[in-house]
C-alpha cells in the first residue's frame, strides 16, 4: 500500500481532553474525531446610519459528533444551513457562536496561522467539481499543489505521489497533462477527491459532491468514497439534499431545518421510522422509496420560512400537518428519544403511532 | 490548427489596412484641394496648375488611387506636401517622442489600474473600494486636455515643481504621462475589479482557501490569471486610446511626437503625411490585437483548445 492509501492511525491515540456532553444521550466515544456544539452563524444585523439589516440565522443551533472513519449525512432543503455548517467546519466561514472541537482542539479559537496547518486535516469536496478546479492548471498540477504547499513528502517523490493519488481515485495516468475543461464531470470530481487526499485528511466535508453529476456517474463516485473510507479510515460529513445517496453512504443521518438539527440517528432506524414530522415529509417526498407503512403522509407545501424571520416556537409548525397550539408557543429542545435525538414535542407519539 | 488561425487573422488585418487606406484617400479628397492650402489665396492659376501636375493631382481620381496603392505597397508614403520631406522620415523623427510618452503613460495606467482594481475587489463595498472606484470614474471621465491643463496650472505655474512643455528630460514627461496614465488607470481599475470579483467567487478560489493556499498566492496565482482575459481585452482596445490621447496630450504639453505631427498635418491638409500616420496607427492597432490574441492562448488553455479547433 502506498502512503496515501495507508489507513491513518492518529484517530484514537490523539484523542484530546473529553469535551462536555451535548446535553443528549450522547456518550463520548474514545474515537471521537469531531464534536460540534451549539454552532451558530448569523449574517447581517449590522446597524447602518438609517437602516438596520435583518439578522439572518443561517445556522442557529447545530450539535453533532463524528467518529474516526464514520460518515454522517447532513440533509435538508436548500437554505437550511447545512452548507454553512460544513463551511464553518472547514474554516471557510467564521462561527458566530458555539464550538468546533476537532481532535480535542477547539477550532473556533485557532489563530489564522494555526488554521493554516489545521487545514490539512479537514478537507472539502465540492458540488461542482469542474468549477472547483483552476482552469489554467493541468490535472497533475492541481493535485500537486497541496503537496508543495504543505511540504508533504520528499520533493523528489512528489510526481510519483501524484501518480499514486490518481491511481487511488482510479484516474487514468494519461489525464495528468489534461486541463479541467478536457475531462468529464466524474473525472473532475475524482481530481478534487485526489487533491483532498493529497493532504491525508482525517475528515472530508462533502458538500453535495454528486448532485451535479449524472446518476450513472454518481454511483462510481459514491463507491469510490466508500472504498477510500474503508482503506484510509476517513470520516465524512456528507451534505446532501438527496436522501437516497445519503442512505447509501451514511452510518448516521442528521436532518436540518431552518438552521437547526431536528432529528438525528442511525441511518436505518431513522429511515424506517422517522420521529420528526419534517423527516417524515422529506422521506415521503422520495418518489420510489416506499416508506409509507402507516398513514399516508402529507407532502411539504410551500417554501421554508425565511431564516431572517423564523416562526415562533417550533420552526416547523407552519408547515407541520400535526401542529398543535403548543408548537407555536414553546420551542422544542433537541432531546433523546430511544436511539434518536429529536426536536419535537410529540416525538413519542409518532413512535407509538406506527 | 493554430497556424491557420493566425493566418486568417493576418489576412483580415491586411484587409483592414486596405480599407483604412481607401477611406483616408476618399475622405481627404472630399475635404478640399491641398494645393489651395499650400500656395495660398493669391497664387496665379499657373502656379496652382504646376503644383497639381507635380503631385499628380491633375490625373483622374482612380489613377491617383491606384498609383497611391502601388507606392504604399512598396513602403513609399510619398513626400510631405508642406515641407517636401518623405512622410516616413517625418514620422520616424516624431515616433521616439510618442513611444517614450506612450510607454510611460501606459505603464502608469497598468500598474496603478490593475493594482487599484485588485485592492478594490478584495475590499468590496468597503470604504477603500468606494474611494478607488471614485478615483477610477474621475480618471476616465476627466478629459485629457482638462486634466493636463489642471496639472500644468498646479505643478508648473502654482508650485513651480515640474516643467510644462517639451520632453527633454524625464521630469518633462511626468505631467503628460500622469495625465494620460490616469485615464488608463481609471478604465483598467474598473475592469480589473469586476473581473477579479467574478473570479474570487469561483469555487476553485474557495477550494484553494480550503486547502490552505495563502492569500497572496490565491489572489496572484489562482485568481488574477483567470481574470486576465477581460483585462487584456480592454488593454488591447485602449491602445487605440493611446493614439487619440497622445494627440491631445502632446498638443497640450508641446511634445514633438506623432500626435502633434498629425494635428499639424491635418490643419495644413498634408495629404501624404495624414495618410501615412493613419496607416501606421492602424498597423499598430492590428498588431496589438494580434498580440492580445496570442496572449489569450498563452494564459488560458481553454482558448488554446478553441483556437486549435477552429
Amino acid at each position: 500500500m502506498t502512503d496515501a492509501q495507508r489507513p491513518q492511525t492518529q484517530g484514537p491515540q490523539m484523542q484530546g481532553p473529553k469535551t462536555q456532553g451535548t446535553g443528549s444521550q450522547e456518550r463520548e466515544m474514545p474515537d471521537t474525531l469531531l464534536t460540534v456544539t451549539h454552532l451558530r452563524r448569523h449574517f447581517g444585523g449590522r446597524h447602518a446610519l438609517l437602516r438596520r439589516e435583518r439578522t439572518i440565522r443561517a445556522v442557529e443551533d447545530v450539535s453533532l459528533t463524528l467518529r474516526v472513519g464514520e460518515t454522517l449525512g447532513l440533509v435538508g432543503e436548500s437554505g437550511c444551513g447545512k452548507s454553512t455548517t460544513g463551511r464553518m467546519i472547514v474554516g471557510l466561514e467564521t462561527p458566530s457562536g458555539g464550538t468546533i472541537t476537532f481532535k480535542g482542539r477547539d477550532l473556533t479559537r485557532l489563530t489564522p496561522k494555526d488554521w493554516q496547518r489545521q487545514r490539512r486535516d479537514v478537507q472539502m469536496i465540492f458540488q461542482n467539481p469542474q468549477s472547483a478546479l483552476d482552469p489554467r492548471l493541468t490535472i497533475a498540477r492541481q493535485i500537486r499543489e497541496p503537496l508543495d504547499l504543505h511540504d508533504i513528502g520528499a520533493r523528489a517523490g512528489r510526481d510519483e505521489e501524484v501518480a499514486r493519488l490518481m491511481q487511488a481515485v482510479a484516474l487514468p495516468v494519461e489525464l495528468a497533462d489534461r486541463y479541467p475543461h478536457q475531462i468529464s464531470g466524474g473525472q473532475a470530481q475524482r481530481v478534487v477527491i485526489a487533491r483532498a487526499l493529497a493532504m491525508r485528511p482525517s475528515l472530508i466535508v462533502c458538500d453535495e459532491p454528486v448532485s451535479a453529476l449524472d446518476v450513472s456517474v454518481q454511483a462510481t463516485v459514491t463507491d469510490l468514497l466508500q472504498d477510500l473510507q474503508e482503506r484510509l479510515d476517513i470520516a465524512y460529513l456528507f451534505i446532501s439534499h438527496d436522501l437516497r445517496v445519503v442512505k447509501k453512504l451514511s452510518h448516521r443521518v442528521a436532518v436540518m431545518y431552518l438552521g437547526q438539527i431536528v432529528e438525528e440517528g442511525l441511518t436505518d432506524p431513522l429511515y424506517r421510522q422517522p420521529l420528526h414530522p419534517y423527516t417524515m415529509a422529506l422521506l415521503a417526498a422520495i418518489p420510489d422509496l416506499s416508506v409509507a407503512k402507516g398513514e399516508p403522509r402529507a407532502r411539504l407545501v410551500g417554501d421554508p420560512p425565511s431564516p431572517a424571520n423564523p416562526p415562533s416556537g417550533c420552526h416547523f409548525h407552519t408547515r407541520c400537518p400535526y401542529a398543535q397550539p403548543r408548537c407555536s408557543a414553546e420551542k422544542p429542545e433537541l432531546r433523546a428519544v430511544d436511539d434518536r435525538r429529536v426536536r419535537c414535542h410529540f416525538a413519542e407519539d409518532f413512535r407509538t403511532a406506527s | 490548427m493554430l497556424g491557420r488561425h493566425y493566418l486568417t487573422k493576418i489576412v483580415r488585418g491586411l484587409l483592414t489596412i486596405w480599407i483604412i487606406v481607401t477611406f483616408t484617400f476618399i475622405a481627404l479628397n472630399l475635404s478640399g484641394d491641398p494645393v489651395d492650402a499650400l500656395v495660398g489665396d493669391q497664387a496665379s492659376p499657373e502656379v496652382i496648375a504646376h503644383y497639381r501636375e507635380k503631385f499628380g493631382l491633375d490625373r483622374p481620381l482612380w489613377q491617383q488611387y491606384l498609383a497611391y496603392l502601388g507606392s504604399i505597397a512598396q513602403g513609399d508614403f510619398g513626400l510631405s506636401l508642406s515641407d517636401q520631406q518623405p512622410a516616413v522620415s517625418l514620422i520616424a523623427a516624431a515616433l521616439p517622442h510618442t513611444l517614450r510618452l506612450g510607454l510611460l503613460a501606459f505603464s502608469v495606467g497598468l500598474l496603478l489600474g490593475i493594482g487599484l482594481g485588485i485592492v478594490a475587489a478584495l475590499n468590496r463595498n468597503r470604504p477603500i473600494d468606494r474611494f478607488v472606484m471614485s478615483f477610477a470614474v474621475l480618471g476616465f471621465s476627466l478629459p485629457n486636455f482638462f486634466l493636463g491643463i489642471l496639472l500644468i496650472l498646479l505643478f508648473s505655474l502654482h508650485w513651480r515643481l515640474l516643467p510644462s512643455s517639451g520632453d527633454a528630460t524625464i521630469w518633462h514627461l511626468i505631467l503628460p504621462a500622469v495625465t494620460l496614465g490616469t485615464h488608463f488607470a481609471g478604465t483598467f481599475a474598473r475592469f480589473t475589479r469586476s473581473a477579479m470579483l467574478e473570479v474570487l467567487n469561483k469555487q476553485y478560489v474557495v477550494a484553494a482557501r480550503a486547502k490552505g493556499v495563502p492569500r497572496p498566492r490565491r489572489v496572484l496565482w489562482h485568481a488574477l490569471p483567470n481574470a486576465a482575459i477581460p483585462i487584456i481585452t480592454i488593454i488591447g482596445l485602449k491602445l487605440g486610446d493611446l493614439v487619440a490621447g497622445s494627440i491631445i496630450v502632446e498638443t497640450v504639453f508641446a511634445v514633438p511626437g506623432v500626435g502633434r505631427l498629425l494635428v499639424n498635418a491635418v490643419t495644413s491638409r498634408d495629404f501624404a503625411l495624414v495618410q501615412a500616420i493613419l496607416i501606421m496607427v492602424s498597423i499598430t492597432m492590428i498588431l496589438a490585437n494580434l498580440a492580445v490574441d496570442v496572449i489569450y492562448t498563452l494564459i488560458d488553455p481553454r482558448m488554446r483548445a478553441a483556437r486549435a479547433e477552429s
